[in-house]
């Protein structure tokens, strides 16, 4: 008997079929991984067993019995589970009572016994093989270390349904392997999960089954011994992509950007030496945390640095703020995109001209046709999908959100463009158009310096490969030197053990 | 355009009840003179709503202007009667608003210390401050060039209307068609990312603040000379009234959304309401109870409209 079974479940909103008669089973010990480009249909799947949405038509069957009215509290109480990309935790409580709040139950006036919450989160934490001191306070903990703790916390509820989305979204490689031991265990216990990536390699390397989901439908469900990388891209975008990188050999320019022997005690940065050429795709390769965005943020003027000179068309620069940087011709993409990279009560137009006021206005006038213009043809060259420049930004699937950010940083007409991890998050068509814009750009004379913690997109768009690793750049490698394994090793540099790569995924 | 100006509609069919209701039951209420009181003793907070608009817009909040707008009209009045023309003293009520604003603005931009907590501080002290150096005694005995501007009884009032109404119409547009409208705008809905873009957010910030001081300082002004003398204790409340008229206008308290527009309907709202209640025969204990359910309703409708408008937006990230 499934755990989980969805039979023939519709939703639609508007009158815009979400799903159309989606039937998906969940067996007992069994991880059955979801995958779809955004929109597909994923999250308002795990909405409705999660009883966040009532399905419009189909029915929800849990261990057997119908659930005729899934709500949340429901959902909880019949062992389900769900782990998002985002935390949602108490940024001023310790991991401990993040963890008590989740599994006690009781009433207002219950005594609370503050060793017993320390033990169980120690001990729910260690069964992950996270070393993590449960007193400390949630603010305080990186993005991995906050996801570990929403596993500690679905695992101790005993989840028998456990659904993950993106759950290594911001997890390095060790602690991937650890999610996945995780995973593998509860598996053997029995547990269902589902689990949701954009990362293939992942899904291959821990999926039992494969249920594809393309606007709104299943596509297909099967074994993953019968599905291979190319079919599974296939099946998802309902067309053929181009299997490698969109990457061609530009004839390089003169040196657009340099930075020489650039030391920040602030940003922890030192000895930084590196230059990119006009057309030229330099790949920042390095783990989570070996100073590569705050090398990005230092370029763009957003860290201040001790020592050292960036040099832009081989004048030493002065740049002091984020304007200074644009006045030179630097555009940043940044990685978080929600949080800095677009203002999501703003409309395409709106966000694509904020950079370049002063190009849309006439005598510090706004000219709202030339504006609309302006974002039109990025939205066009860009492959925007939306009904018009006008709509909101926060409406628009993350890969558009992300087109969007570009689109502002093509207006300023850069000479230099920094963009960090600039498919993080984006299905797979998006990316791959996300990198056919960061070819064409090349093209046209621009420098472009990508951090990527994907490695088959640093070898597959760099020309060179600079390495970083503990504030400074250890290596740079040839497109024709440079492999998974070099990089890698560079990237440890005897430093024992942690990886910080994320595996394989998307093209 | 209707769907986006839903607020400004919503509260000028309000107006549009309201001004009905009184014509059927109080036709007395449309008098030139007490439209004409109405708008004269109404005027200034509008000229101190606008500034509030801006400062709401970019996220913040300034809760100091009662005490700002006490002060500038002291120092009026003083200036003026040191002997100085009526121009110097405006230049001097404005000066002082923009001082004081500009205090504000530094403490919230560059100490980032949140509006809310440094207004309050100032709202406190500078009242305060006033008292002490004051001794609560009030400014009389005024030189003619001070009341009514050095104007008449008669045209005063017209000569006001012209200017608030554009400076009013000055300010809707800068918001609308300038850059630095937009900056205001970018900054309240996402101060990072508005950095990012190259934008300067703490001086948008410290700026809004110096604006709606300078604001402050001009209703200070057009507000004392009505008077023969300048009470050390005025604007008490001042900005309970304004920011009610900003949120009933539609202004999102937390920032990036908001327009002047709404403001004046907002206000002209609120304002009509309290001498109606008088003409309906309607205790004027009533009108606080009155001006809280208009707030109420205003930003219930808001929060109602927002959980739509999430629905709408979760659909379209998820399908």
């Amino acid at each position: 008997m499934p755990l989980l079974q969805t039979d023939s479940i519709s939703k639609s909103f508007a009158g815009v079929h979400a799903l159309r008669r989606v039937t998906f089973t969940l067996e007992p010990g069994e991880v059955h991984a979801l995958v779809g480009e955004n929109g597909a249909g994923k999250s308002t799947l795990i909405k409705i067993i999660t009883g966040a949405e009532t399905p419009d038509a189909g029915t929800l069957i849990v261990a057997g019995h119908a659930v005729p009215r899934m709500d949340p509290a429901l959902s909880r109480s019949l062992g389900i589970r769900a782990i998002y990309q985002q935390p949602s935790l108490f940024p001023h409580l310790s991991i401990a009572e993040n963890v008590a709040l989740a599994l006690e139950g009781g009433g207002a006036w219950r005594r609370v016994d503050w060793r017993a919450r320390t033990r169980t989160a120690a001990a729910l934490l260690d069964r992950i093989g996270a070393p993590l001191d449960p007193d400390r306070l949630v603010a305080g903990l990186s993005m991995p270390e906050q996801q570990i703790v929403e596993i500690a916390k679905a695992i101790g509820a005993n989840a028998r349904i456990l659904i993950m989305d993106e759950p290594t979204a911001s997890l390095s490689d060790r602690e991937v392997d650890h999610l996945f031991g995780v995973i593998r265990r509860l598996r053997g216990e029995g547990t269902g999960v589902i689990y949701i990536s954009h990362r293939l390699e992942e899904v291959f390397a821990v999926a039992d089954r494969i249920t594809v989901l393309r606007d709104g439908d299943v596509i297909a469900t099967s074994p993953r011994a019968d599905l291979d990388r190319a079919t599974l891209i296939r099946l998802m975008v309902g067309r053929e992509l181009a299997a490698v990188f969109p990457k061609r050999e530009v004839p390089l320019g003169p040196v657009a950007l340099e930075v020489r022997r650039l030391r920040s005690r602030a940003a922890d940065l030192h000895d930084i030496s590196l230059d990119v050429r006009r057309g030229e795709i330099v790949g920042l390769a390095g783990l989570v945390g070996s100073g590569r965005t705050e090398l990005a943020e230092t370029i763009f003027g957003l860290r201040p640095f001790d020592a050292g000179a960036v040099l832009v068309d081989g004048a030493p620069v002065a740049i002091a703020s984020p304007a200074d940087a644009i006045t030179h011709g630097i555009g940043y993409v940044p990685e978080d995109r929600r949080q800095h990279g677009v203002v999501l009560e703003m409309s395409i137009a709106e966000n694509a001209s904020l950079a370049t006021l002063d190009a849309v206005s006439k005598r510090g006038l706004i000219d709202a046709k030339v504006e609309r213009e302006a974002a039109e043809q990025y939205a066009g060259q860009l492959r925007i999908k939306a009904p018009s420049v006008g709509v909101e930004v926060g409406s628009l699937s993350g890969g558009n959100q992300q087109k969007v950010a570009l689109a502002r940083w093509l207006a300023i007409r850069p000479s230099i463009l920094i963009l960090d991890e600039p498919t993080q998050g984006v299905d797979v068509g998006s990316k791959a158009e996300i990198h056919g814009i960061m070819q064409s750009l090349a093209e046209r004379g621009v420098a472009i310096l990508m951090i990527s913690s994907e490695l088959p997109e640093v070898l597959g768009m760099s020309d060179r490969i600079a390495v970083m690793h503990g504030g400074t750049i250890v290596g740079i490698l040839s497109r024709a030197e440079a492999t998974q394994q070099k990089i890698i090793a560079m990237a440890l540099e005897r430093a024992d053990g942690a990886r910080g790569f994320s595996r394989a995924s998307g093209n | 355009m209707l769907k986006r100006h839903q607020r400004e509609v919503s509260v000028a069919i309000a107006i549009g009840a309201l001004a009905l209701v009184l014509a059927f039951v109080a036709p007395g209420y449309f008098t030139a003179e007490n439209l004409g009181d109405l708008f004269l003793a109404n005027a200034p907070v509008l000229v101190v709503a606008l500034g509030a608009t801006l400062v709401m817009i970019a996220g913040e909040i300034d809760i100091s202007v009662g005490s700002v707008f006490a002060i500038a009209g002291v120092v009026a009045g003083v200036t003026s009667k040191l002997g100085m023309p009526i121009a110097v003293a405006a230049l001097a009520a404005c000066a002082t608003g923009a001082l004081l604003g500009g205090l504000n603005g530094v403490l919230v931009a560059y100490l980032r210390i949140p509006s809310i907590v440094v207004t309050l501080a100032t709202m406190v002290a500078l009242r305060d401050g006033l008292r002490w150096s004051t001794q609560g005694a009030w400014i009389e005995n005024l030189p003619r060039s001070f009341q009514w501007l050095g104007l008449t009884q008669g045209s005063y009032p017209w000569v006001m209307f012209a200017g608030v109404a554009g400076l009013t119409i000055v300010m809707a547009w800068t918001l609308g068609h300038l850059a630095a409208g937009r900056a205001i705008y970018a900054t309240g809905s996402n101060a990072d990312a508005a950095r990012l873009a190259g934008l300067d957010a703490a001086l948008v910030k410290a700026s809004v603040f110096i604006a709606a001081g300078t604001l402050t300082g001009l209703a200070a002004l057009l507000n004392s000379v009505r008077f023969n003398q300048i009470p050390s204790n005025a604007g008490l409340g001042l900005e309970m009234k304004v920011i009610a008229s900003v949120v009933v206008g539609g202004t999102a308290i937390t920032g990036g959304r908001g327009t002047i527009a709404g403001t004046v309907l907002g206000l002209v709202l609120l304002a009509a309401i309290d001498p109606a209640l008088t003409f309906l025969g309607v205790s004027a204990y009533w009108e606080r109870a009155l001006q809280g359910a208009i707030i109420l309703t205003g930003v219930a409708i808001d929060a109602i409209r927002a959980r739509r408008n999430k629905d709408v937006r979760a659909l379209v990230v998820s399908v």
